[in-house]
């Protein structure tokens, strides 16, 4: 990764090369702005993946059947691994995993806000895995096309993998819709809780969206806030009406014309809140990250001390020999 | 920095073949203390739906790699040959086969 931002030339070659749709790769040269981007994005992106494993976690030993547990656990198995194959891209940038981790844990790196919301019942599972899944995979899709090739790679992989985790959501949703009064009543709650935290997950709007027009200019993102929520509203009112699910926005009209569904206004003092720390679960996520982090430290540890007694043994083998 | 700064493992690239007779594609990568526990993780990050029969692992630092900046001098041996690729030559109308 070049950093000196000296000759316009170089800067002109790679806005010559994303204009031709090129690829960048970790070793070509970029604009020191665009590694800064992309590692605050990506390392975000991985944060999100870890912490959101969080309020699945929750329900693992709740799960109502064999069956739903198997399943979350191999959904939450998949967040584990997306977290992973973003931490590698990230590391191309030259930060290793460690200082991501710490500058998670010092608040310094953000992870997505629909995380410090509460799973309270077993429905909410559904919702998280049709809607935030959901969300997030119609802006992962349009990431698959970003312009850093470790990065968009990462997305192809974990788009294919994602696709279950929505359907196996809108399964539970379906399951409880059909249940008794009591479990269409759950369901609603959860849609109820979930909707408006999963159009947020999008970001301010374009209008208002600090970093949009410069990371569009350098195709890091392709598609804006607005067309990708706009995109995920239109996909999903359907698959809530089709269930009886109603979706909470008195406001909500269907553009015939356009074949596209308006939402009222999206409550963004909320979601300010919830970044600057005061959503349900801020404090819990993080405190539980740092504890299993923590504890973890003499596995670690152990792993270090193996290798190295393997490469002594290895050692000892070859002098043995020679 | 704090305590954790001197526990990244080694970094090893992932490559997997997909299928009896397929080519070893590169996958991404991993972190790892030794060579099995490289194939493991390598394992359960890459491979949780059958995507290979065969996994092998590299060191990161073991690869040799060009780099994009002298992509036209380094490959420029191969610009002036045309006459490597079957389309370089004539043959009559009305022949088949070749």
């Amino acid at each position: 990764m070049e950093t000196v931002e000296n000759t316009s030339a170089e800067l002109l070659a790679f806005e010559a090369r994303l204009a031709k749709d090129e690829v960048i790769e970790p070793k070509d040269w970029m604009p020191a702005d665009y590694a800064k981007t992309l590692l605050r994005q990506i390392s975000q992106h991985a944060h999100s993946e870890v912490i959101g494993m969080q309020p699945e976690g929750n329900w693992v030993l709740r799960a109502p059947t064999y069956r739903a547990k198997k399943i979350l656990l191999a959904k939450i198995q998949d967040e584990g691994g997306h977290g992973l194959y973003l931490y590698s891209a990230a590391e191309t940038l030259g930060m290793d995993r460690a200082q991501m981790i710490e500058q998670l844990h010092q608040g310094k790196a953000k992870y997505s806000s629909i995380f410090n919301y509460p799973a309270l019942n077993w429905a909410d599972i559904g919702a998280i895995g049709w809607l935030v899944d959901g969300a997030a995979i119609v802006n992962q899709v349009s990431l698959q096309r970003t312009s850093f090739g470790p990065y968009a790679r990462a997305m192809v992989r974990i788009c294919m993998e994602e696709s279950f985790h929505q359907r196996q959501g809108y399964e539970i949703m379906v399951r409880m819709m059909r249940g008794n009064a009591e479990q269409r009543q759950m369901a609603q709650d959860a849609m109820n809780r979930w909707w408006w935290p999963a159009l947020m997950m999008f970001g301010p709007h374009d209008k208002d969206s600090a970093h949009t027009q410069q990371s569009m200019k350098w195709k890091i993102k392709r598609q804006s806030n607005d067309v990708l929520r706009q995109r995920f509203i239109d996909k999903t009112i359907p698959q809530a009406h089709f269930i009886g699910l109603n979706v909470p926005d008195p406001d909500l009209k269907y553009d015939e014309e356009n074949k596209s569904y308006q939402i009222g206004e999206i409550n963004w003092a909320e979601f300010q809140q919830v970044i600057c720390g005061n959503g349900f679960c801020n404090h819990a996520r993080l405190s539980h990250h740092k504890k299993v982090h923590r504890e973890g430290e003499w596995v670690r540890q152990a792993a270090a001390a193996f290798s190295v007694k393997q490469k002594q043994k290895q050692q000892d083998l070859a002098t043995a020999m020679a | 920095m704090s305590e954790n700064k001197n526990d990244q493992l080694p970094l090893w690239e992932v490559f997997i073949q997909k299928s009896n007779g397929a080519p070893i594609k590169h996958a991404g990568s991993i972190h790892a203390s030794d060579k099995e526990m490289a194939l493991q993780n390598a394992r359960d990050i890459y491979t949780r739906r059958n995507e290979g029969r065969l996994l092998w692992l590299v060191p990161s630092n073991a690869i040799v790699a060009t780099v994009i900046e002298d992509e036209a001098d380094f490959f420029d041996p191969a610009d002036d040959k045309p006459y490597r690729h079957p389309s370089f030559y004539e043959v009559p109308e009305g022949v088949t086969n070749i």
